[in-house]
């Protein structure tokens, strides 16, 4: 394979009419090469696709009923979809933990797989605001919460916060891409100008994305249990430790299904970076506990619900302890020594990670935020089959997006496309 | 992600050794397009069920633009088709008034701990004036019966039923406190709630967008989400209603109470206070030095719920001696 940036020094410059074309080109390319594929390419597409369709139909029943085919109540009044949200921004924000070694520290293994990454942010960003509008009870309104032409109560609100960041972050991520991409699609070396500056942004705003988020909740000072400083460090290093293992397990499986070589560099820079996170993960949510146990209070008895059960309630029981156990598991597996070349321990640690971390945000941070109520009134949560249609429909939407995006850029990256312009065909 | 070594490059880009075979109806292309239309059918299936529901919707409700930007001759418009959407969906002939806060007055309640006797008639009076579900029994008051002994709402209990009052108890009404400093009026993203001139936080049922971030914010559970379309039957309809307040409203938003403020503004009381058979409620205008609710404010040891959050509330508790 020959990179694309080797060819010449300096761009050539080219007029709009060019552009034009070639522009049109570029995108004909993208659609062949994002509609072609192998029957297993195809399989999947359909499998997707069917479990798309029973999300959309279940959340068009949703919106025709109202919420109320929903478990959610005035008491959990979020339930599912925002603990997805919650956890899903932190898949976008993950993707940084490949673009920081990449462009600060310069690791050649990881400058070739970045773009992975940034793909993973885009997918996932849009899954996020398919979680907001699905969690909207008049999703017809959705104008009102565009600037300009709706109202936008900015700066107070944190939730038009977390819309203008969600929204920056995938424009500059769908900048960045989508430029180096058509710049490899031309053959030519892209112009630092272009993008550097972008990536560097980029860096920035995936930290604040998270962190706007984390202000969500932690900024109701009547939700105890959410009322926290630490509330926004723990959403960083959780999302920076399951980020990096959904793409572990992504690299893998482009290794094997493409020929676009993952040098063995990227991953073990992933672990490194896992095996802090994970650890750092675990310290913060000992302090939290220690806070919480020894002190007692109202904060104390949502944590003590969800640990232990509360008036003989204790559906989050399972869940929280199953996360727990995971994310211990997991960290342990981590300390493997030379866990990059044991690839088996790794998947198991990638997979319990994630799902772990996708519990803690999820029925251990959203749902027990809401039990007890704010006057202390004890009712439980247990997603309807709904909700779970609706988020596996959102899920496969992601994965649909994500698969078109690297069936795309993959072929252009590794210069495979056989439609290569230029001086490197 | 194929290797297909027969012809294709391996990228799956399905580019045959860079030479593309442009043939229109080869099978691949076929097949491509038969996929396509079926999916966009299946598509159109899955998502019927919103196509009733749009029924429900019209052109002029979607393009209705917030409440204190409509002129008067919009905001009568508005109001005519609200009516005529009450007469077409529950079958009442209802009056809709746009009650405006008075100048000069700030509402205030109290409520007398020592003789609530916690038989919850302000919550049904509530339920009734405000035309909630019925299914639900939906009300903006919520009563805790308290040990005594304790002001730990931890120790509440709203789901008693045994004959009232019990000795070794006393009873906590708790509704929206129409705080100064409104956290659900601050994390609102659309400004579909805010707080009137009068202390009253209000919501434009056209506007709210359903998110629930107030629902979360406020730390006395006072606001209600329709989760469905309310249910009333016809003859149980309140046919007294105002824009901000009673009025039936539309599924998937929020609301709240409003001190019923359809009332209150004419210079009447709210219908929980005249509901309640012990006299515990006072209400009244807080900048008049005369009203009764002053007169309360200064004379007993008042309390609010919750004080240390900073809420600032207009709902305030005392004891007699
Ligand atoms: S009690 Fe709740 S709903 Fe009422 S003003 Fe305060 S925060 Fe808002
Ligand atoms: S539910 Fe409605 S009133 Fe409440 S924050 Fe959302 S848009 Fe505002």
């Amino acid at each position: 394979m020959t990179p694309p940036d080797a060819t010449t020094a300096d761009a050539p410059h080219h007029d709009a009419r060019f552009h034009a074309t070639s522009y049109l080109k570029f995108l004909r390319l993208a659609f062949r090469l994002a509609t072609e594929g192998s029957w297993l390419f195809y399989a999947w597409m359909f499998v997707l696709t069917c479990i798309a369709l029973v999300g959309t139909h279940a959340w068009a029943v949703q919106v025709r009923d109202g919420m109320a085919v929903t478990a959610m109540t005035d008491h959990v009044s979020w339930g599912l979809y925002i603990a997805n949200f919650t956890f899903i921004v932190g898949l976008a924000a993950g993707g940084v933990m490949m673009v920081i070694p990449a462009y600060i520290y310069h690791d050649r293994d990881m400058h070739d797989t970045v773009i992975i990454g940034e793909l993973l942010a885009i997918a996932s960003i849009v899954m996020c605001l398919l979680f907001v509008v699905v969690d909207l009870g008049r999703p017809d309104r959705f104008w009102h919460i565009l600037p300009f032409v709706g109202k936008f109560n900015w700066p107070i609100s944190m939730l038009t916060w977390d819309v203008i960041v969600l929204n920056g972050y995938l424009l500059l991520n769908l900048h960045i891409c989508g430029y180096l991409l058509y710049k490899r699609f031309l053959g030519e070396k892209p112009d630092k100008r272009w993008y550097v500056p972008f990536v560097f942004l980029s860096i920035a705003w995936a930290i604040s994305i998270h962190t706007v988020t984390a202000f969500l909740y932690c900024g109701l000072g009547g939700r105890p249990f959410w009322n926290t400083a630490l509330l926004a460090p723990r959403f960083l290093t959780s999302a920076f430790v399951a980020g990096p293992a959904f793409i572990v397990v992504v690299l893998q499986i482009i290794r094997r299904m493409t020929k676009m070589k993952i040098g063995e560099g990227s991953i073990r820079t992933l672990v490194g970076i896992m095996r802090i996170t994970i650890l750092i993960n675990l310290v913060m949510l000992i302090s939290e506990l220690f806070t919480e146990f020894y002190t007692g209070g109202s904060h104390a008895t949502a944590a003590h619900y969800l640990y232990f059960g509360e008036h003989g309630l204790n559906a989050l029981q399972p869940w929280i302890w199953t996360s727990t156990i995971a994310i211990v598991v997991a960290a342990v597996l981590l300390m493997r020594p030379k866990i990059h070349l044991h690839m088996k321990t790794l998947d198991v640690a990638c997979v319990l990670v994630f799902v772990g971390i996708w519990i803690e945000k999820g029925m251990g941070l959203i749902i027990p935020g809401f039990i007890p109520s704010t006057l202390h009134e004890w009712v439980e949560y247990i997603p309807s089959a709904i909700e779970w249609k609706v988020s596996a429909g959102i899920w496969a939407a992601g994965l649909i997006v994500y698969t078109l995006l690297l069936k795309v850029a993959i072929p252009i990256f590794t210069g495979q496309t056989g439609a290569l312009q230029g001086k490197n065909k | 992600m194929s290797d297909n070594k027969k012809e294709s490059c391996g990228s799956g880009c399905g580019c045959h050794n860079g030479a593309p075979d442009e043939s229109l109806f080869n099978r691949r292309n076929v097949l491509k397009a038969a996929g396509a239309t079926l999916g966009v059918a299946a598509f159109a299936k899955a998502m019927a069920p919103i196509t009733e529901w749009k029924e429900t919707t019209s052109v002029d409700e979607f393009l209705q633009t917030h409440y204190r930007e409509l002129s008067n001759d919009q905001l009568d418009e508005v109001i005519a088709r609200l009516e005529e959407e009450t007469k077409k969906d529950y079958g009442a002939d209802v009056t809709i008034t746009d009650h405006r806060p008075q100048m000069g007055v700030k509402f205030g309640y109290a409520l007398n701990l020592s003789i609530c006797i916690g038989c919850r008639r302000c919550a049904e009076a509530c339920h009734h004036e405000n035309n909630h579900d019925r299914a639900t029994s939906n009300s903006y008051i919520r009563v805790l019966e308290m040990t005594k002994g304790s002001m730990d709402m931890e120790k509440g209990n709203v789901h008693y039923d045994h004959p009232v009052p019990h000795p070794d108890k006393f009873y906590m009404p708790v509704q929206c406190q129409q705080c100064d400093n409104p956290p659900c009026v601050d994390v609102c993203p659309v400004e579909a709630t805010w707080k009137e001139e009068d202390g009253i936080v209000v919501v434009d049922y056209n506007w709210c967008i359903g998110c629930r971030y107030c629902e979360a914010a406020c730390p006395y559970h006072a606001r209600r989400f329709n989760w469905k379309k309310p249910v009333v039957p016809k003859n149980e309809i309140n046919p007294n209603q105002s824009y901000l307040s009673n009025r039936i409203r539309p599924q998937g938003v929020m609301e709240k109470c409003t001190f019923c403020l359809h009332r209150t503004r004419e210079g009447r009381m709210p219908a929980c206070l005249e509901a309640c058979p012990t006299g515990a409620r006072v209400f009244g205008n807080l900048l008049d030095p005369h009203s009764e609710i002053r007169k309360v404010i200064d004379t007993k040891r008042v309390f609010v719920l919750k004080e240390e959050l900073g809420t600032r509330p207009s709902f305030f508790y005392f004891f007699d001696e």
